[in-house]
C-alpha cells in the first residue's frame, strides 16, 4: 500500500464514525476499527522490501522553492512507531467500545481518535520536517480534543487546556529549532538532515536549535520541567490515557529524539540536557507515582518517569543505549497500555480508582487481576517479564554513564528509580488486587465481558512472551536499532537475554525490588510524611503564569488600544510621516528638484476647482449634505485630471464610481443625522489641523520628487506595450492588462468585490432581523418628504434613456479590447442605468421586475471568470492564459474573439451583482423605515384613476 | 505640471486626515474617501505624467503613458467602493443599533442605554 494511503487512511476514515453513529455503536465502533486494521495490514505489506533493507521513499512537490513538499518515507524506526500506533490503535478501538457507555458520543469520539491517529502516523512516516512540524501540531489539537472529551466535566476541559498550552508552546520553539536545522543541513528533507551531522554540530548555531528542538521533545514527552500536564490530562476517557499517555503521543517526543539522532547526539549538549532532563524526570516521576492514590495518577506519573528513562538512554550517545531505548519503548508500550486498561476496567466495574478505596479484587474480577498483576510485574522489573530486562539493560548503560560529579551517582539515581518504580508497581497490586475483600466499594465489581479484557490481556501474554523469549524480538529490535544509529555507530552486539549471569546490573535490580518490598511495607508512615511535606503544585503555579500573561496583555492592550479611533488615526499619520521624514533626511536623493514651469490656464482651472473644493470639504463638512455634493466635486474633478493626464479608463470608470458612491452615501444619509456637531475643542482641532498639513505636505513632497526624480530602474511596461497586441490581441494594453496579463489579479479583485457586496447584504440582514427592525418601524422621519416621490418626468424619461443606457454599456463592453472601455466600467455603467429605475419608480416597482436575484450574477461572474482560465488548462496552457482568433460570419467583416472577452464578461457580471447588491441592500433598509413605497411606479398617473372609476 | 499634481496630492492627504481624526463617522468616511483619491492619483502618477498618448496602441505611434499603475488604479477605484460601501454599512448599522454616530469608545458608564441593542446585534 502506498504510503501516502497509510498516512491518509485515518484522516479520511475519521469521516466515517460520525456517519455510522447512526446505525449503532457496534458499527460505529466496527469502522473505526477496520480503518485501522487496513492502515496497518497496508504497513504490514511494506515490510518484506524494507526487512530487505530498503528504504521507501513517496513524494509529491508542492512548494519545492520553499522545501515544503509533501515526502514521506518507511525506514524501520518509522515502521516501529507506525506498528504500535496503529496496533495498540486497533486495540483502544476495541476495549473503547465496551469502554464507552450509552450516553457518550461514540461518533464524536472515534473521529478524533482516527484524527490523532493520523497525526501520529504522519509524524512517523514524514520526511519532511515542516510536515512533520505540520502533523505534531495536529496531535496537539486532536488530543486537546480528546483529553477534553467529557466537556462537562471541569477538569477535562482544564486539563486539555493545560497540555494544549505545554505542548503548544513547544511545538512553537520546535518549529524555529527545525527551520535553524533546515538551513543549515540545506534542505528540510530528515533524511539529508541525518547526513549533516558534521555541518550540523559545528554550526554556531547547534546549540539553539538543540535547546528549540528538545523544548519541543521534552513538553510533547513530559520531560522535567514539563512533566506537570501529563497527570492533568488523566481527567481523558481511559482508552485516550491508554492510547495517548502510554503508547503513542507521548513517545513522540522520544521518536524526535530517536529520529535526529544521528544529526544532534554524542555533542556535550545533547549529554547534559538530555541525559540530565531524563534522570531528574524518571526519579521524580517515580517518587511521586508512590504517593497518588488515583490509579490513574500513578500511572500518570510512572509513565513521566519512564519516559525519563528512555529519554536519559537516549542521552547517552552510545550505540547500546538507543538499543535500551529502543527495547523499553516497545516494553513500556505493551505493559502501560495494558495497566491503563486495566484502570480502566477497575474504574468502569467498581466506580471508583481512588486506590485507598480499593483492595481485594482478585476474588472478584479473577480476569482482570491477573492481566494487571502480569503488567505491573513486568513495571517492577521482575524477571520473567519483559520490563526486567529492558531495566537490566538500563541500569548496565548506567554504570558506564557519568554526568557530573562522582562515577556512582548515575548508578545510585537509576537503581533509586527503579527501586521506587518497583515500590509503586507493588503498590499498584498490593492495594488494588490483593488483601481482604471489602465490602464498601461503590458498586459491585466483577469481570467485564470479553471485549473489554481481551485487549489487555493480549498485550500481557506479548508482555510474558517478551519476558520469556527476548530473542524472538531481537532481530526485529536490532533492526530498529540500526535505523535510529544511521551510519553514526555500529549495531551493539549485545544479545537480548533473560539470564546474563551474576553481574552488577543484577544485584542493583535485586536491591531495586526488595527495596521497593520495603518501601511497601512502609508506606503508611512515607504517605503521611508526603502528605505533610510542602511541595509546589504544578497546576497552582500554571495558572498564575497564565493569569499573569493575562493581565500584562490587558495592560499592554488597554495601553494602546483605548477604542479611540481618532488617537489611533494621529498616532498612525504621524508615525509614517516620522518613518518618511527619517527617509527623507538620510537618504540621498537622485536629483535636486526643479521647478516646473507654468503648466497654462486650463490644468490650473482645474485644479483650482478641485483645491477648493477640497477646502471647502474640511470647512463645511458639517453640513453632511454639502460635503457629499463638494466630495462629488472632487472625486469629478479627480476623473478629469485622469482624462488630461492619457487615462480614458480611469476617468471613466472613476466617474461611474462617483456616481455609484455618491447614491450610496446619500441612502446611507438618510439615516444618518444630517449635521455632524462640533465637538471638538480648538486646541483638539489645531492639533488636527498640524497632522493634516504635516501628512499632507509629505505626501505631496514625496510625489513631487517621484515626478521629477529619474526612475531608478526602467519601467516594466514596455513589455506590456510590446506584447499588448502580439500576445493579448487587444490594443488597449490597460485593458489587457487587466484581462490577460494580470488576470489572475483581476480575478482576486472581483471575488473581494463580491464579498464586500455579500458582507454588506449579510449586515443589512442582521440589522433587519434585530432589534434595528422595530426601531427603524418605529422611527419618526426628520426630514420632510417630497409631495412627488416619483416625479411624472423622471419615470418616463428613465425608462426611455434605459435600452440606451445599456447599449453604451454593451458598446463600451464590447469595444473595451481595443479602445478605452472594458467589463469594468461597462459593469458600472449597466449598474447606474439599472439603479435609475429604483430611483425613479421606486423600489417595489423595479423588484418586481427584477429576474435574477443580484447574488447569482456575482456567482455566475466568478464561475464565468474562473471557468474561463480552467478552459486554458484544456489547451495545455497555465490558468488565465488567453488565446484568440479571428471569426468570419457571413455578412460581417471578419472579428476578433479573444477568451479574455469572456472573462471580461465574468468581470462584467460581477461588477454589476455586486454593485446592486450593495445599493439594494441599503434601499431594503430604507423600505422598513418610514418610507411606504407605492406599488405604483408614478405617483400620479391619470389613467389609473379612469381605470378606478370605471371599475366602481 | 508635476508641481500641480503633487500639491493636489498633498492637499487632499491634508484635507483627507483632517477628516479622518473627526469625532463622528460619516466625516470619517469622507475623509477616507479623500485619501483614496490622494493613494489612487498618487499611485497612477508613479507612472510620470504623459499628455496626449493614451495607450492604445495606434500604428505609427511608439509614445505611450505607461498603462501599468493605470491598470493597478482602475481595480483600485472599483476595489475602494467595495470598501466605502462596507464601512458605510457597518457605520449605519451602528449608528441604528446604537443611536450614536461618534467612532471613539466611551467609558462604560457613559454610554448610552441603547448600547445594550448593539451588543446584541455582534
Amino acid at each position: 500500500m502506498s504510503l501516502f494511503v497509510i498516512v491518509a487512511l485515518p484522516f479520511l476514515g475519521a469521516l466515517l464514525p460520525g456517519l455510522m453513529y447512526g446505525a449503532g455503536r457496534k458499527a460505529c465502533a466496527g469502522v473505526t476499527l477496520a480503518v485501522t486494521l487496513t492502515a496497518l495490514v497496508g504497513l504490514l505489506s511494506r515490510l518484506p522490501e524494507m526487512w530487505r533493507g530498503e528504504t521507501l521513499y513517496a513524494r509529491v512537490e508542492w512548494l519545492p522553492a520553499l522545501g515544503l513538499n509533501v515526502e514521506l518515507w518507511l525506514d524501520p524506526l518509522g515502521f516501529f512507531f507506525a506498528l504500535l500506533i496503529l496496533g495498540i490503535g486497533a486495540l483502544i478501538i476495541m476495549y473503547g467500545r465496551h469502554y464507552l457507555s450509552r450516553d457518550d458520543h461514540m461518533g464524536e469520539f472515534f473521529t478524533y481518535l482516527l484524527l490523532f491517529q493520523g497525526a501520529m502516523v504522519g509524524i512517523v512516516l514524514s520526511d519532511n520536517i515542516l510536515l512533520l512540524l505540520i502533523f505534531w501540531e495536529l496531535t496537539s489539537l486532536s488530543s486537546f480534543l480528546l483529553i477534553g472529551y467529557w466537556k462537562h466535566l471541569p477538569e477535562g476541559r482544564q486539563g486539555a487546556r493545560m497540555a494544549l498550552t505545554v505542548t503548544g508552546m513547544g511545538g512553537l520553539a520546535m518549529i524555529g529549532g527545525a527551520l535553524i536545522l533546515g538551513d543549515i543541513a540545506g534542505s528540510y528533507r530528515i533524511s539529508d538532515i541525518l547526513q549533516a551531522r558534521e555541518a550540523i554540530q559545528a554550526s554556531p548555531l547547534y546549540t539553539p536549535a538543540l535547546i528549540l528542538i528538545l523544548l519541543g521533545c521534552f513538553t510533547k514527552s513530559a520531560q522535567f520541567p514539563f512533566h506537570f500536564w501529563l497527570p492533568h490530562a488523566m481527567a481523558a476517557p481511559t482508552p485516550v490515557s491508554a492510547y495517548l499517555h502510554s503508547a503513542t503521543m507521548v513517545k513522540a517526543g522520544i521518536f524526535l529524539m530517536a529520529r535526529l539522532w544521528p544529526a544532534l547526539s554524542g555533542t556535550p549538549e545533547w549529554f547534559y540536557l538530555v541525559t540530565g532532563a531524563g534522570l531528574i524526570t524518571m526519579v521524580l516521576g517515580a517518587v511521586i507515582a508512590l504517593f497518588k492514590h488515583d490509579l490513574k495518577a500513578l500511572l500518570a506519573f510512572s509513565t513521566v518517569s519512564h519516559l525519563g528513562l528512555i529519554t536519559m538512554l537516549l542521552g547517552t550517545g552510545t550505540a547500546f543505549g538507543v538499543l535500551t531505548a529502543v527495547f523499553h519503548i516497545l516494553n513500556h508500550a505493551t505493559f502501560k497500555a495494558a495497566l491503563f486498561m486495566s484502570a480502566g476496567i477497575v474504574d468502569h466495574e467498581a466506580h471508583t480508582r481512588d486506590i485507598r478505596r480499593l483492595g481485594g479484587l482478585r476474588h472478584l474480577m479473577p480476569v482482570t487481576a491477573t492481566i494487571a498483576i502480569i503488567a505491573a510485574l513486568s513495571m517492577a522489573g521482575i524477571p520473567l517479564m519483559n520490563g526486567f530486562i529492558s531495566k537490566e539493560m538500563m541500569l548496565k548503560e548506567a554504570l558506564s554513564t557519568e554526568l557530573y560529579g562522582p562515577y556512582w551517582l548515575v548508578p545510585a539515581l537509576a537503581t533509586f528509580g527503579a527501586l521506587f518504580s518497583a515500590a509503586y508497581s507493588f503498590r499498584f497490586i498490593g492495594h488494588t488486587f490483593l488483601g481482604p475483600k471489602r465490602d464498601d466499594y461503590p458498586a459491585h465489581p466483577h469481570d467485564p465481558n470479553p471485549g473489554m479484557w481481551l485487549p489487555p490481556a493480549f498485550l500481557a501474554a506479548l508482555v510474558i512472551g517478551i519476558g520469556i523469549l527476548p530473542f524472538a524480538v531481537e532481530p526485529f529490535v536490532k533492526f530498529v536499532t540500526g535505523a535510529v544509529l544511521g551510519n553514526v555507530a555500529e549495531v551493539p552486539t549485545y544479545h537480548l537475554a533473560i539470564w546474563h549471569g551474576v553481574n552488577v546490573p543484577l544485584m542493583m535490580s535485586a536491591v531495586a525490588v526488595v527495596g521497593g518490598l520495603i518501601l511497601l511495607a512502609l508506606h503508611r508512615p512515607f504517605q503521611a510524611g508526603w502528605d505533610a511535606a510542602p511541595r509546589p503544585e504544578a497546576k497552582t503555579i500554571f495558572e498564575a503564569v497564565i493569569a499573569g500573561a493575562l493581565s500584562l496583555a490587558r495592560v499592554l492592550t488597554g495601553a494602546f488600544h483605548d477604542g479611540a479611533f481618532t488617537r489611533y488615526a494621529a498616532i498612525l499619520a504621524l508615525t509614517i510621516v516620522a518613518a518618511a521624514g527619517h527617509a527623507w533626511m538620510t537618504g540621498q536623493t537622485a536629483q535636486p528638484m526643479a521647478m516646473g514651469e507654468w503648466p497654462g490656464f486650463a490644468p490650473s482651472a482645474g485644479w483650482v476647482m478641485l483645491v477648493a473644493a477640497a477646502g471647502a470639504l474640511v470647512m463645511f463638512h458639517h453640513n453632511r449634505l454639502i460635503a457629499l455634493i463638494l466630495m462629488g466635486i472632487v472625486g469629478t474633478m479627480v476623473s478629469v485630471g485622469f482624462a488630461f493626464f492619457s487615462a480614458p479608463d480611469l476617468a471613466m470608470t472613476q466617474i461611474s464610481v462617483e456616481v455609484v458612491t455618491i447614491i450610496l452615501m446619500l441612502l446611507a444619509l438618510n439615516f444618518l443625522p444630517d449635521f455632524t456637531p462640533k465637538e471638538s475643542t480648538a486646541m483638539q482641532r489645531v492639533f488636527d489641523g498640524g497632522v493634516a498639513v504635516l501628512g499632507g505636505l509629505g505626501a505631496g513632497l514625496l510625489a513631487y520628487h517621484l515626478l521629477t526624480g529619474s526612475a531608478i530602474a526602467p519601467p516594466i511596461s514596455g513589455y506590456h506595450l510590446e506584447n499588448s497586441y502580439l500576445g493579448g490581441g487587444g490594443t488597449n494594453v490597460v485593458n489587457v492588462i487587466l484581462v490577460d496579463f494580470r488576470g489572475f489579479d483581476t480575478f482576486g479583485e472581483i471575488i473581494v468585490l463580491g464579498i464586500a457586496a455579500l458582507v454588506i447584504y449579510a449586515l443589512t440582514e442582521t440589522l433587519l432581523f434585530g432589534p434595528v427592525r422595530a426601531r427603524l418601524l418605529n422611527r419618526t422621519p426628520d426630514k420632510p418628504l417630497s409631495g412627488d416621490r416619483h416625479p411624472l418626468m423622471m419615470v418616463v424619461m428613465t425608462r426611455v434613456i434605459m435600452p440606451l443606457a445599456l447599449m453604451v454599456g454593451i458598446y463600451i463592453f464590447l469595444r473595451g479590447h481595443n479602445e478605452p472601455g472594458g467589463g469594468f466600467i461597462a459593469g458600472l455603467v449597466v449598474a447606474v442605468a439599472v439603479v435609475m429605475q429604483y430611483m425613479a419608480s421606486g423600489f417595489a416597482w423595479a423588484s418586481a421586475r427584477q429576474r435574477y436575484p443580484y447574488h447569482g450574477i456575482i456567482g455566475s461572474g466568478v464561475l464565468v471568470a474562473g471557468l474561463t482560465g480552467i478552459g486554458a488548462w484544456f489547451t495545455g496552457t497555465e490558468f488565465l492564459t488567453s488565446s484568440f482568433g479571428y471569426v468570419k460570419l457571413p455578412g460581417l467583416e471578419a472579428f476578433e474573439v479573444a477568451s479574455a472577452l469572456f472573462f471580461d464578461v465574468g468581470v462584467f457580471l460581477a461588477v454589476v451583482g455586486a454593485v446592486m447588491l450593495s445599493l439594494e441592500s441599503f434601499s431594503r433598509l430604507a423600505r422598513r423605515a418610514d418610507m411606504p413605497d407605492s406599488e405604483y411606479p408614478m405617483d400620479i398617473d391619470p389613467s389609473r384613476d379612469t381605470r378606478t372609476e370605471g371599475g366602481a | 505640471m508635476e508641481m500641480l499634481v503633487a500639491s493636489a496630492i498633498g492637499i487632499l492627504t491634508a484635507a483627507g486626515l483632517f477628516l479622518v481624526m473627526r469625532l463622528r463617522t460619516f466625516p470619517v468616511i469622507l475623509g477616507i474617501g479623500l485619501l483614496t483619491y490622494a493613494v489612487n492619483v498618487f499611485l497612477f502618477a508613479s507612472g510620470r505624467l504623459t499628455l496626449g498618448a493614451a495607450p492604445i496602441l495606434r500604428d505609427g505611434i511608439d509614445t505611450y503613458a505607461d498603462p501599468l499603475p493605470q491598470a493597478l488604479v482602475l481595480t483600485a477605484i472599483v476595489i475602494s467602493f467595495g470598501m466605502t460601501a462596507v464601512v458605510v454599512v457597518i457605520a449605519l448599522g451602528a449608528y441604528l443599533s446604537g443611536d450614536d454616530d461618534r467612532v471613539n469608545d466611551t467609558l462604560p458608564d457613559a454610554q448610552p442605554a441603547p448600547r445594550a441593542d448593539g451588543e446584541a446585534q455582534k
